[in-house]
């Protein structure tokens, strides 16, 4: 019998309602495989040791009964201390869960831990965590990707049947791409952003984790919809099953838009690689392949850097020992008690963009930094939407490379940035991406390929996905724990 | 651009952040890099475009302004304050005190 870990969250809520398994025993599979793995990968935070309990006094219903779930530490969690893997927010625990949580508790899914990520969603490596790096559990000496790298490596390896991230730029996709996972970043105001804690608030959006298409799809309409918590959730956000084709079939007709004119440099030989058996495959399945073109993806970047930081420059203003979370000693007037705290309480990739973001936002350099990338923003936007217009979504890699070593880029922001580079632009333009596992390299690493699709076009990138999916085949490809490799 | 260390000072002392020597070398340097970068926008000739803070304008819209019993108790908002007496939080003075 195939272990409970390793099944589908269909499968496994339909054994539940049916009373043919015992969520209990479930939860224990994922526990098991959580003592197992952690040691080495370093993907979970708290743990709620009351989750045991509550499973078994309350038999769980719904769509997602008796599937247990991690969720990334910047969503509010009642209860259960939620750190944003920052010291400013060590101590800090909930006093209420984030709409999506409610929505995947009422659903019958089981939360049993939280995930690492780095801090403040700040990160593409997963070591801006104030707690420690994750690691990638296809070769313990390569990054996971960030920031949701805690929620990538926990449902890669088994911990959870499936996970909860965020993203403000790529922060799913990338790690999805590097552990061998869908991942799917929504359409803005598809999903509440209530109980995320903000970084970049016309960016932010929260993602699903799962080891398939039709997994990522059902978790993905349990939460779906509008919430009167948030103002920015769309009227039409939610998502139905009904009618959705998941099968081999499912991409028959539909037509892709391939831009070459930005993977020509640059690109490493593995995922030019893994681009083309992805058109291949998806060309066997009866999707049309054509050729569209979009702005160098670098201007994404530059915008990103800019608003995203001017929003967290100010989000993040209210993290001042006041309220919640960690206050710094000998603060003897409130200004210093300001400036003690933040500086002592903050790592430094986020003193790096709070700085970048006042800047830009600062009297004299606004027009000249923050106006002008709003205006690159809807430049972009235009772009990606022209691309669309003929084609129902886009095919590009999610990444330049595969996982890179720990260490390799943590020096040089810059080059760190980069690795965000074809992620970006469905952030900046709000617009729903999927990441696609599409094979591994020669040295075993996974690679992932991205669907973009135009707002509400989440059915779509599922058909082609699910397409995608079946059409390069095969049974999946766990990762393996050395023997000893725990540490 | 350039960005010099008196500089970073004043944004860190906007920002509220109180930053090391060290660390104001290290993100005059940075940021100045990173500034050098998004300058390529320039290139993109965006004087005629709109700005766009919001991609979802068209449904974005303030909820009706009812009062809504509190969905935390005063003792749940104080819960995770580093200091509280039970009904305020507490800071250190802000008003100083002067002699009559």
């Amino acid at each position: 019998m195939i272990p409970h870990w390793k099944r589908s969250a269909a499968e496994l809520a339909g054994d539940v309602s049916a009373g043919r398994a015992d969520a209990v025993e479930i939860l224990d599979a994922h526990r098991a495989q959580a003592a197992r793995w952690d040691p080495a990968v370093h993907a979970l935070l708290g743990r709620d040791d009351e989750a045991a309990r509550r499973v078994a006094s309350s038999r769980p219903q719904g769509p997602l009964a008796g599937v247990p779930f991690i969720a990334k530490d910047n969503l509010c969690t009642r209860g259960l201390r939620t750190t944003c893997g920052s010291r400013i927010l060590e101590p800090y625990v909930p006093p209420y869960d984030a709409t999506v949580i409610a929505r995947l508790r009422a659903a019958g899914a089981v939360l049993y831990a939280k995930a690492n990520c780095d801090e403040f969603a700040m990160g593409s490596s997963m070591e801006n965590s104030a707690f420690g790096p994750s690691r990638n559990p296809y070769d313990l000496e390569r990054v996971p990707g960030g920031s949701s790298g805690g929620s990538a490596v926990a449902t890669a390896t088994g911990m959870g049947t499936f996970a909860l991230g965020s993203e403000t730029g790529g922060s799913v996709r990338q790690p999805a791409s590097f552990t061998n996972l869908v991942g799917l970043k929504p359409t803005y105001g598809r999903l509440s952003r209530y109980g995320l804690v903000a970084f970049g608030s016309s960016l932010d959006q929260v993602g699903v984790f799962a080891r398939s298409v039709a997994d990522c799809a059902l978790v993905f309409s349990v939460m779906a919809g509008p919430d009167e918590n948030d103002m920015t959730t769309r009227p039409d956000g939610a998502f139905s099953l009904d009618g959705l084709d998941v099968s081999a079939r499912a991409g028959k007709g539909l037509a892709i838009g391939v831009p070459r004119n930005i993977l020509a440099e640059g690109l490493h030989p593995e995922v030019q690689a893994a681009q083309a058996r992805a058109e291949e495959a998806l060309g066997r399945a009866g999707v049309r392949v054509k050729e569209v073109h979009l702005v160098p993806p670098a201007a994404c970047v530059a915008t990103y850097y800019l608003l995203a930081t001017a929003e967290a420059s100010s989000n993040l203003a209210r993290f001042d020992g006041v309220r919640y979370g960690f206050r710094a000693q000998l603060a003897d007037d409130l200004l210093s008690l300001y400036t003690k705290t933040r500086g002592q309480g903050f790592g430094s990739e986020v003193k790096r963009r709070i700085l970048l973001g006042t800047f830009a936002l600062s009297a004299g350099y606004y027009d000249a930094y923050y106006r002008k990338a709003l205006q690159a923003r809807r430049r972009i936007r235009s772009d990606l939407h022209a691309a669309l217009s003929g084609v129902d979504a886009l095919l590009l890699p999610t990444a330049p490379t595969p996982a890179f070593r720990l260490g390799e880029k943590a020096t040089d922001p810059l080059a760190m940035y980069l690795s965000d580079i074809f992620t970006i632009g469905a952030n900046l333009a709000g617009i729903p991406a999927l990441n696609v596992p599409c094979g591994f390299t020669a040295d075993g690493l996974p690679v992932g390929m991205q669907l973009v699709g135009p707002a509400q076009g989440e059915g779509t990138l599922f058909r082609l996905g699910a397409a995608l999916e079946s059409a390069l085949g095969g049974e999946r490809r766990w990762p393996e724990l050395a023997v000893g490799a725990a540490s | 651009m350039t960005i010099d260390k008196d500089t970073v000072r004043h944004v860190a002392l906007l920002a509220r952040l109180e930053l090391s020597e060290a660390e104001l070398e290290r993100y005059a340097r940075e940021l100045s890099a990173v500034l050098d970068y998004v300058a390529q926008l320039d290139a993109l000739g965006l004087e005629h475009e709109e700005p766009l803070a919001q991609v979802n304008d068209e449904f974005a819209k303030a909820r009706e302004d009812r009062a809504r019993p509190a969905p935390l108790s005063r003792a749940e908002a104080l819960s995770q304050a580093p200091a509280q007496d039970g009904t305020y939080f507490l800071v250190p003075p802000v008003v100083e005190y002067l002699e009559p």
